[in-house]
């Protein structure tokens, strides 16, 4: 954590603050993750779990969709905008490598993800808690949801700059991550879905799918969610395929992304030429 | 190895087109050098290339003895790209104790912004600068941390033109402190006069570089007279000295320095049939346009 990076990080953030980006993205997490809460509160009593249980159940659905989303929508223009404004060479003709400026907008933007996830998912936890009970077991979920909702996000920051650097402009970036939003979070597990239906329940829905699966972020995400805590299983009634897996695949799926995409995105940032 | 920026027989290809061929040149400490060329010749390519943003291809580039893009070549280079424009949303002053920071420069920012006339905008977002403002910022963060090298990408480009002079009080007084300054330009009057040496880039090939005066004797350019009759007898005067007749008052002929004296005497000689005569001897426009012309060998 260089001086320099933490001078870009310092800058990077205070233009989300000030573009009240960091303002909008809480907003968007605290009313999405109420809204779940609260409208989806019905099945307590007869799962005969917490609230805060169900609450954490249905803001995890949530997450898989809107941490990629609010990640992209920070990281996309990260290189591709400084270049399109011509000010990438200037940066770059400082003495700053280009590994402590992706450092430094990495810190940043995780910065601002972790405190719209906290503050969102911590809202409605509390508000969950307070209005249908919580345990140690709930606590402890809805702690796992706001650290892995960070991961997750840290893993798509990563992937955006990739984006970023490869595209020509802001514009093809921004196209281009809706594209990567929509393969992570919805085609790929429509493609698994479709295999594992025309499998017929043999051998590649035996062994091969549940790998596949956590293989992508976005559902590592989701066994890890499940399957550590048996009652949000039990709320979101899937416990299939993370039950064929050893208890150590999601995690170390979710901790490795973050670190490939940023090695990836690294690698593309190094051979852009401002 | 006294030269602040040494540049030898460097080639660049994009693609199959070869953008910089065979460029050498070099700048001395406190020497101010224009670079010259049509839009494309490759002058912001070959700044790029002297900052390591761009791979070159055969050559060597050397800035102070470091190669480009090595940490003391950065830390030694200050750049103005061209057109440059900044993160709307932060203040001139933020935005340069940024490249404070990240140059490890102490620096008096505000009185860097006063410097390039941006006091009154210290606290504004970048966002609502002019054009012109936001050049003037791009020339602040030049000053910072007493560069070795300064490469200036159309300075002057989207200034008026008191800003214009104060630009060039500026590269003075860098040269002063005896930073080496390179300016690709296309403000040829400008340069003509605030600067040392010439260098003229076509597609990519150096056509010239030398001082004004050498570049002058070098391209043997005529020296331009221009000879106005009194009301009536044009016919006559043109009948005399020969030369082009202009505007039904006015013959024009053009003489060699060495001439040039001769010229003006028979001219003298031919009494109240003259009533003005101008001299206009080659300007850096005219050299550039002899050494810029596409069928010189
Ligand atoms: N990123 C790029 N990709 C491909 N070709 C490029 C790129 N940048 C420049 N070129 C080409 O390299 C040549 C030199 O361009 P360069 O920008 O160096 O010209 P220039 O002398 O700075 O022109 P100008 O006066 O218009 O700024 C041109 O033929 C241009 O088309
Ligand atoms: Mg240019």
């Amino acid at each position: 954590m260089t001086p320099r990076a933490l001078a870009i990080a310092g800058s990077e953030l205070r233009i989300l603050r000030r573009n009240r980006w960091l303002f909008m993205a809480t907003l968007i997490m605290v009313l999405f993750a109420l809204a779940l809460t609260f409208a989806g509160s019905a099945p307590t009593g007869s799962l005969g779990v917490d609230m805060l249980t169900v609450s954490v159940a249905s803001m995890t659905t949530l997450s898989v969709y809107l941490a990629p989303l609010l990640a992209l929508m920070m990281s996309f223009d990260a290189i591709s905008g400084d270049r399109d404004r011509g000010s990438l060479s200037l940066l770059l003709s400082y003495p700053a490598g280009r590994g402590e400026i992706l450092l430094g907008k990495f810190l940043s933007h995780l910065a601002a993800l972790a405190f719209a996830m906290t503050v969102g998912f911590g809202t409605a936890g509390a508000l969950a808690a307070w209005s249908g009970g919580a345990g140690a077991d709930s606590l402890l979920a809805l702690g796992r949801l706001i650290a892995t909702s960070i991961l997750l996000g840290a893993v798509f920051l990563a992937l955006g700059y990739g984006v970023s650097s490869i595209s020509s402009s802001s514009t093809a970036a921004a196209g281009l991550s809706a594209a990567i939003w929509l393969i992570f979070v919805v085609l790929y597990d429509l493609g698994l879905l479709g295999a594992v239906v025309m499998d017929e329940g043999g051998f590649f829905t035996q062994s091969i799918f549940p790998w596949l699966m956590v293989a992508n972020p976005a559902d590592a995400f989701r066994v890890w969610n499940i399957a550590a805590s048996e009652t949000v299983a039990v709320t979101s009634g899937m416990t299939g395929a993370a039950s064929a897996l050893p208890a150590w695949a999601a995690p170390l799926s979710l901790l490795l992304w973050p670190v490939i995409g940023f090695a990836l995105a690294r690698l593309a940032f190094g051979r852009v030429e401002p | 190895m006294d030269n602040s920026l040494i540049i030898k027989s460097v080639n660049k290809f994009r693609g199959k087109t070869q953008v910089l061929e065979d460029i050498d040149l070099s700048v001395a400490p406190g020497e101010r050098l224009a670079l010259l060329g049509h839009n494309g010749a490759g002058k912001s390519t070959l700044i790029k290339s002297i900052l390591g943003l761009t791979p070159i291809h055969g050559g060597s580039i050397s800035i102070n003895g470091a190669a480009p893009g090595s940490a003391a070549a950065r830390k030694d280079t200050a750049f103005l790209p061209e057109a440059v424009s900044f993160h709307p949303a932060l203040t001139g002053r933020e935005q340069l104790s940024l490249f404070a920071n990240l140059s490890g420069a102490s620096a008096d920012v505000p009185a860097l912004l006063e410097r390039v006339g941006l006091a009154d905008a210290l606290d504004r977002r970048i966002g609502t600068y002019s054009k012109g403002m936001r050049q003037r910022l791009g020339l602040a963060q030049v000053l910072l941390g007493r560069p070795k090298v300064a490469l200036l990408d159309e300075p002057t480009s989207g200034l008026d033109p008191i800003s214009r002079q104060d630009l060039y009080a500026i590269i003075d007084e860098l040269a002063e402190q005896g930073t080496a300054v390179l300016i690709a330009s296309h403000a040829l009057t400008e340069v003509e006069a605030r600067t040392d040496r010439i260098a003229i880039l076509r597609k990519g090939v150096k056509v010239a570089d030398n001082t004004l005066a050498e570049l002058s004797s070098e391209a043997a350019l005529p020296t331009r007279l221009r000879i106005t009759a009194r009301a009536g007898e044009i016919e006559k005067l043109a009948q005399q000295v020969g030369g082009t007749r202009v505007n039904g008052a006015s013959v024009e002929l053009c003489c060699s320095a060495d001439q040039k004296m001769a010229e003006l005497r028979r001219i003298a000689a031919l009494g109240d049939v003259v009533v003005d005569i101008s001299m206009t001897p080659p300007r850096l426009e005219d050299l550039y346009r002899h050494f810029a012309k596409e069928n010189r060998q």
